[in-house]
């Protein structure tokens, strides 16, 4: 069957190698175009106004000087996005994050913007805007907003999750439950129960592109635009709501995309553009500074999180426990509630229980930063885990070893699992020569595991083949790391052809089905499976064009290495048909060959990854460096493995950075203090050594390759790893992320102490 | 009958109970009785969800047919990054 989606085990001759990407040459050169690298005719340059307040009324916007400037063609205020969205909660706190309406809710908060014929013209027009506050009480940190008593960031939210239903508004927007067993008698059967408290500061996914888009409406409410996004036909939808747009009419391109890790999944600027270029009636181009960037988009949590774990002397654990605070800024998230899922999913626990109170703060909107929630659950869990192997003398890879999950385990979060990986990654652990290293002076080795869920979704895909026997795969979702690589080895295999016949490119949303985005690691798992199927649609068209040709029953037709074959003796004289015989005949076979999928991929396989790490701390300053580190990880099946280990790379960057540096600033007046690449500082190539991975191929059973998404997990282990290893060299258990010189000084002087 | 298990804010929306008997055949048929037996799950789906049935997890396919006896699990809908 052509869309079967069951896992069935095969010998690939183009799966698993490692051809050059197909956008490499542009990237490398500078030709590829990212979200700023198109013009139109007429193009007005936009520019925003942003709050300086964190939390504000807003009595007033007067423009009328503005608008009265030279060169300024539009500008506007909430007045000009009018609450279109018929009552649809998210879809109005969306509106409401792209330009503010009554009140300013967060330093950076978006009120007025301009369109102008240059950019000196924009940005003299937003000074001549005069915008009247009332500076309302603010609050940004997460335990604070719970506190009785703290500024209410949103009147209309009353805490979801709880009975009875609550009669006066909160900040915390909902409470999430999960977990089995009874923890209660699980604490009381341990013979030792550990209890710690952490702390993690916010940070921004950090990506080098800053968002930005050329919009264009016209008088005849027709519209494109061209956008840096992970997921257009999203975007698509989601601008069009916010418009009041028909969707067929406004056609969303994705560019290239400098990376998003899951900032680029929501809009925040895009539908200023629009509305904009609606008013102006002319193409409108916006870009965000890294100011912007940092203060008006979408960064992750920050949290406190409390976490309990009793165990039996002989390393079983007999329960556990954790309350997780998320902040999610000013609007509604889902951030706790997925700490309180992942936090202990690698374990097979007989009782546990995940509590995760999701808080409004004035700060900006959180968003999903890959694997999003997890890292920092499994920063409080997996610090934890190694004090409760240290309390019963056991080390630290046996005990979870001895408490990993495995196939037929009952999930923290609810659902069996099938066959998963992580058991298989630290007994990969246990085995890495990475284990043996000897450490050197001041250095010290941690590990931690990690998990995540990954999913599927809405996915379309076209396959054409053309004249020359070459192959035009189109796909919907935005490649973010290499995926039209992958894709075109998938196409490439089905058929039997050579990679280099196969080019793949990304739809605009007038060219395609629904497309999700590209988010929860899906990418290749989604397109993977639709190419997969199409492909095999194409086949059938081929074999059926083979039997016409040859007059025989279709019955007798089979596909091999990229012919069609004659099956039997009868048709020994037959000589097989390549599929660049039955392309240069097809105008007399029926005309163009294709095949096209239309799925919703579902049965994602769940993520699991360890992690070693070898950290180096200088004893005067407490600055410290990674000295070696490496990644382990199921891939399910790795397509392209250069892509898959890059995926593995860039995560374990992004988590050691996030464990090491990284941090959201807040004054006391609830300004952002550190809105750039100075004061936030991510690590460089320099700061790092090579990141070593290991694939292991667990296949998934619901994917005909097996193949898992992995571009998420690798971001998980790293904080808990870091946290791990200080506790090895300093002998001091960090508590709060980053773990930055001051902190760990501080905590190395109170232990002294 | 399948004992359909709830978790996170879809246990409160039922009553606070951690599970329920459904007879349903499919997705689509246990979302309709469910919304049915608890109104307040209709603001639940609204905010998305997705159904575990032995294991594997459906967030868009309601046409997904369950077996006589599956592990069901509600769950929230996630988000990835």
């Amino acid at each position: 069957m052509a869309d079967d989606p069951k896992f069935k085990d095969r010998k690939f001759k183009m799966v698993g190698t490692r051809p050059p990407r197909p956008d490499g040459l542009d990237k490398v050169t500078g030709r590829a175009k990212y979200g700023a690298d198109t013009f139109a005719p007429g193009q007005l340059v936009a520019l925003v106004l942003r709050s300086p307040h964190a939390h504000a009324q807003i009595k007033r916007i007067d423009t009328s000087k503005a608008e009265k400037l030279t060169g300024v063609k539009a500008i506007i205020t909430s007045n000009d996005l009018p609450d279109v969205t018929n009552g649809d909660r998210e879809l109005y706190d969306t509106l409401e994050n792209c330009l503010a309406r009554d009140r300013a809710l967060y330093d950076g908060h978006a009120v007025a913007a301009v369109a102008a014929i240059d950019e000196p013209t924009a940005r003299k027009a937003l000074k001549l805007i005069r915008v009247t506050y009332k500076i309302l009480p603010h609050v940004t940190d997460v335990d604070a907003a719970m506190k009785p008593g703290a500024p209410i960031v949103q009147p209309r939210v009353y805490t979801r999750g709880v009975s009875p239903k609550p009669t006066s508004p909160s900040n915390v927007a909902k409470v999430s439950e999960f977990g089995h067993g009874d923890v209660e008698a699980g604490f009381k059967a341990a013979d030792v129960v550990v209890e710690k408290s952490y702390k993690t500061e916010q940070t921004h996914q950090g990506y080098i592109e800053p968002h930005a888009c050329l919009a264009s409406v016209g008088p005849d409410g027709h519209g494109e635009l061209w956008v840096t996004t992970q997921g257009h036909f999203v975007y698509r939808n989601t601008c069009a709501a916010l418009l009041g747009m028909d969707v067929a009419k406004l056609k969303v391109t994705s560019s290239e995309i400098g990376g998003g890790f899951g900032g680029k999944t929501h809009v925040w600027m895009e539908p200023i553009a629009l509305a904009l270029s609606r008013k102006a009636n002319r193409p409108v181009k916006l870009e965000m500074t890294r100011d912007e960037v940092f203060r008006g988009t979408g960064p992750t949590s920050s949290t406190s999180i409390d976490v309990k774990i009793g165990v039996k002397k002989n390393g079983t654990i007999t329960a556990a426990s954790a309350e997780l605070r998320y902040q999610d800024g000013a609007f509604p998230g889902i951030w706790a509630m997925l700490g309180a899922m992942t936090a202990y999913a690698c374990y097979d626990l007989k009782n546990v229980k995940t509590l995760g109170y999701d808080v409004l703060v004035n700060r900006p909107k959180v968003a999903a930063y890959r694997a999003p929630s997890a890292p920092m659950a499994a920063f409080a869990v997996e610090s934890t885990i190694n004090e409760v192997a240290a309390a019963i003398g056991m080390d630290p890879v046996d005990f979870r070893i001895k408490n990993a999950a495995k196939e037929g385990t009952k999930s923290s979060y609810g659902p069996t699992y099938g066959p998963i990986g992580i058991g298989p990654t630290l007994a990969a652990v246990k085995k890495h020569p990475h284990m043996r290293e000897k450490l050197g002076k001041n250095q010290g080795r941690g590990m931690a595991c990690g998990f995540w869920f990954n999913f599927g979704g809405e996915t379309c895909t076209d396959l054409n083949i053309g004249v020359d026997g070459t192959v035009t795969l189109t796909v919907g979702t935005v490649d973010v790391g290499g995926a039209r690589a992958s894709l075109s080895l998938i196409a490439a295999e089905e058929l039997g052809i050579p990679y280099e016949r196969v080019k793949c490119n990304i739809a605009d949303t007038g060219s395609l089905g629904h497309n999700h985005m590209t988010d929860g690691s899906r990418g290749t798992f989604s397109s993977g499976m639709s190419t997969i199927f199409a492909a095999r649609h194409a086949i059938e068209d081929l074999c059926q064009r083979a039997a016409n040709t040859w007059e025989i029953p279709v019955k007798e037709v089979v596909w091999h290495d990229g012919n069609a074959t004659a099956k039997g003796k009868k048709h020994k004289k037959l000589q097989p048909l390549s599929l660049g015989d039955l392309a240069a005949g097809s105008e007399n076979t029926g005309g163009p060959i294709a095949g096209h999928s239309q799925i919703v991929a579902d049965g994602a396989g769940v993520s699991f990854a360890s992690h070693i790490c070898d950290i180096e701390v200088d004893p005067e300053t407490s600055a410290t460096k990674v000295v070696r580190y490496t990644v382990i990880q199921d891939a399910g099946k790795a397509i392209h493995p250069d892509y898959v280990e890059g995926q593995f790379q860039g995560g374990a960057v992004q988590g050691i950075g996030w464990a090491l540096n990284e941090e959201y600033i807040y004054g006391d007046d609830g300004r952002l203090q550190n809105p750039g690449f100075l004061d936030y500082r991510i690590p460089v190539c320099s700061d790092l050594p090579f990141i070593d991975t290991q694939i292991l191929e667990i296949p998934n059973p619901n994917h005909p390759y097996g193949i898992r998404g992995v571009g998420e997990t690798s971001i998980v282990p790293p904080l808990a790893a870091i946290g791990n290893a200080l506790a090895d060299v300093t002998g001091v258990r960090m508590t709060h992320v980053p773990m930055s010189p001051p902190r760990i000084r501080k905590a190395i002087k109170e232990k002294q102490a | 009958m399948l004992k359909v298990c709830l978790s996170g804010p879809l246990k409160s929306a039922a009553d606070g109970a951690a599970s329920v008997l459904v007879s349903a055949a499919t997705i689509r048929e246990l979302l309709r009785k469910l919304v049915k037996q608890y109104p307040q799950m209709q603001m639940q789906l609204d905010d998305g969800i997705a159904v575990s049935v032995n294991g594997e997890i459906f967030r868009d396919n309601w046409s997904q047919e369950i077996p006589e006896g599956a592990e069901v699990f509600l769950l929230p809908r996630i988000q990835g990054g």
